[in-house]
Order: structure tokens, then C-alpha cells, then sequence
């Protein structure tokens, strides 16, 4: 896994107190990992505060597993 | 109980009677306080009178650019903003049928639109946090309607329907959203009310006197702090028995 793989997965332990061995590439933050709406939301937030970016409503969207969010920081993050 | 020492509150409309009273309890109980209101020499008078642990920042609120920039303003001043109260307001009264639109749009902007827009910043702040304290000033007569209130009284009515929708929303996240529905208050705003008006309303309230302002703040005080309870929607009405 990439470096900011690691950290986005560290992240997403933290958030949604999960199982570490859960969060793989292809798990949902909401129907495999347990996330709410709201924790979905938090979640973005928390990368863009860990990666120095920003991180657009639309693309939020699109960001549904942790591999998307692992693809779209590896382009976009800052830090 | 009830101690504020290293707290950092907004607080709007804290030039008026209400608001300043809110303001000087949160800060007597340790909070750093950041007031605001639209008359900067009056905010700086306020804050002499109250010493360290003071910020001044001047907020036109019916202004969509002033009301965005007040809670990262807060935020910088006072390196975080743990209690929002959500206080200023205006009103301008007339009979339903004479209001004209620019009297609702003018109302609506400051009393909601703003109460919104400062409640959607300082809970993104809070939420990281986990702790968060959202306290919005109502009205009785947003519950009750008032004659020659139609602008302020719906103005009022949504603030709660707002607060009750963010404390549901942020309850597990430690950010409590509550209203103070005050009842006639003793303030420049009721102090305007001629003498058969007051007398119509002290007829109704069985304690036959106007509030304080430092009864609204010893509830402010209350829901700001630790000792609050972390369920939602609590809404506390101060009216000296009315209705």
C-alpha cells in the first residue's frame, strides 16, 4: 500500500473505530464500515486537514470507498 | 459547576440588553468572549468595561460577506469557538397586511438567514472538536405569534425549527443546539412599547414584572456549560409565568 494509502487508511480506523484488517481498497465507508451520512462527511474533512487540500463537494461525492479516497488524494493532496 | 475557564464564546448582538448580559456572565464564569455587534465604539466601551480575555469584531449581520468572515474571525481571535450565541436580532413591526417586503427580507436576513450561517460555521469547528455549545436567542412569540409581528415572529419560529434539526443532527458528536425563548425582557427593544402595551402584557404574566436580561444569561450560562445536558432540543422558555 502507498504512503498516503497508509494514512488514509489510519484515519479511517481512527474515525469509524473499525477494525484495521476491515479497511481494505474496496471497502464502503457506509456498507462496509459502519459510516453515517455525517461520518462520511467528517471523514472528508479530516482528510483534508491530514493532506492540505481541498476537497470539492462533487468530488465528495464520488468518494465512497477507501481506495476512491485513496486514488483522489494521491492525486490532489498537498502534504 | 458551571465554570468556563478556557472557553472561547461568540457572541452576537452583544451591544443590546440581552446580548450583554449573555457576554458579561459567560466571561464573569472564565470564558474568553468575542463580542459582536454593528456599533464598534459601543463594542469597545463593552469591552474595556470587561477587561482581559476580550475581542472585539464588528458584524453588519445582514451583510452575507460580514456574517461568513465572523466565526473564522472568532476563530483566529480566540484560537477556537467552543459557544456560539446566536443573539442579535431586530425587528420591524407593522400589521401583517402593511409589511412590506423589504421589512420580512430585512428581518428574515438577520434574525435567520445569519443565525444559520454562523450555526453552519461554528458547528464544522465544534464537530472536530467534539464539543460545541450552539445557544440561539428566540422568542416566546415565535411560539405564541404576536399582533404586528409577522416578520419577527416567523423569524423566530424558524430559529427553533433550526436549533431542534442541528442538536438531533450533532447530538453524538458532544454539540448541543439550544433556544432561549424569552418573554418580555426589560430591554431598549420592550422599553419602545408604549404604556398600554406594557400593561396588556404585564396583565397576562402572573409575576406581573418584565424579565431581566441576566435571567436569559443565567440560562445561557447553564446551557453553555459542562453540566448541560447532552440531549437535543431542549428549548427553555424565561417568561415570569407568560403564557
Amino acid at each position: 500500500m502507498s504512503e498516503i494509502g497508509e494514512r488514509v487508511k489510519k484515519i479511517v480506523v481512527e474515525h469509524l473505530g473499525v477494525e484495521p484488517e476491515k479497511v481494505v481498497d474496496s471497502a464502503s465507508f457506509i456498507d462496509d464500515l459502519g459510516a453515517d451520512s455525517l461520518d462520511t462527511v467528517e471523514l472528508v474533512m479530516a482528510f483534508e486537514e491530514e493532506f492540505g487540500c481541498e476537497i470539492p463537494d462533487d468530488a465528495a461525492e464520488t468518494i465512497l470507498t477507501v481506495g476512491d479516497a485513496t486514488k483522489f488524494l494521491e492525486k490532489n493532496a498537498k502534504s | 459547576m458551571f465554570d468556563l475557564t478556557g472557553k472561547a464564546a461568540l457572541v452576537t448582538g452583544a451591544t443590546g440588553g440581552i446580548g450583554g448580559a449573555i457576554a458579561q456572565a459567560l466571561h464573569a464564569q472564565g470564558a474568553t468572549v468575542a463580542i459582536s455587534g454593528t456599533r464598534r465604539e459601543v463594542l469597545d466601551g463593552f469591552a474595556a468595561k470587561l477587561g482581559e480575555r476580550v475581542h472585539v469584531l464588528p458584524c453588519n449581520l445582514s451583510s452575507k460577506d460580514d456574517v461568513e468572515a465572523l466565526v473564522p474571525a472568532a476563530e483566529a481571535a480566540m484560537g477556537q469557538v467552543d459557544i456560539l450565541i446566536a443573539n442579535a436580532g431586530i425587528t420591524r413591526d407593522n400589521l401583517f397586511v402593511q409589511l412590506r417586503d423589504e421589512d420580512w427580507d430585512d428581518v428574515i436576513a438577520v434574525n435567520l438567514t445569519a443565525t444559520f450561517r454562523l450555526a453552519r460555521a461554528a458547528t464544522k469547528l465544534m464537530m472536530r472538536k467534539r464539543f460545541g455549545r450552539i445557544i440561539a436567542i428566540t422568542s416566546i412569540v415565535g411560539v405564541t405569534g404576536n399582533p404586528g409581528q409577522g416578520n419577527y415572529t416567523a423569524s423566530k419560529a424558524g430559529i427553533i425549527g433550526l436549533i431542534k434539526t442541528l442538536g438531533a443532527e450533532y447530538a453524538k458528536r458532544g454539540v448541543t443546539a439550544n433556544c432561549i425563548a424569552p418573554g418580555f425582557i426589560k430591554t431598549p427593544m420592550t422599553d419602545a412599547l408604549n404604556d398600554k402595551q406594557r400593561e396588556t402584557i404585564l396583565a397576562k404574566v402572573p409575576a406581573a414584572r418584565l424579565g431581566t436580561p441576566e435571567d436569559i444569561a443565567a440560562a445561557a450560562v447553564y446551557l453553555a456549560s459542562n453540566e448541560a445536558p447532552t440531549s437535543p432540543d431542549r428549548r427553555f422558555t424565561s417568561t415570569a409565568g407568560w403564557p
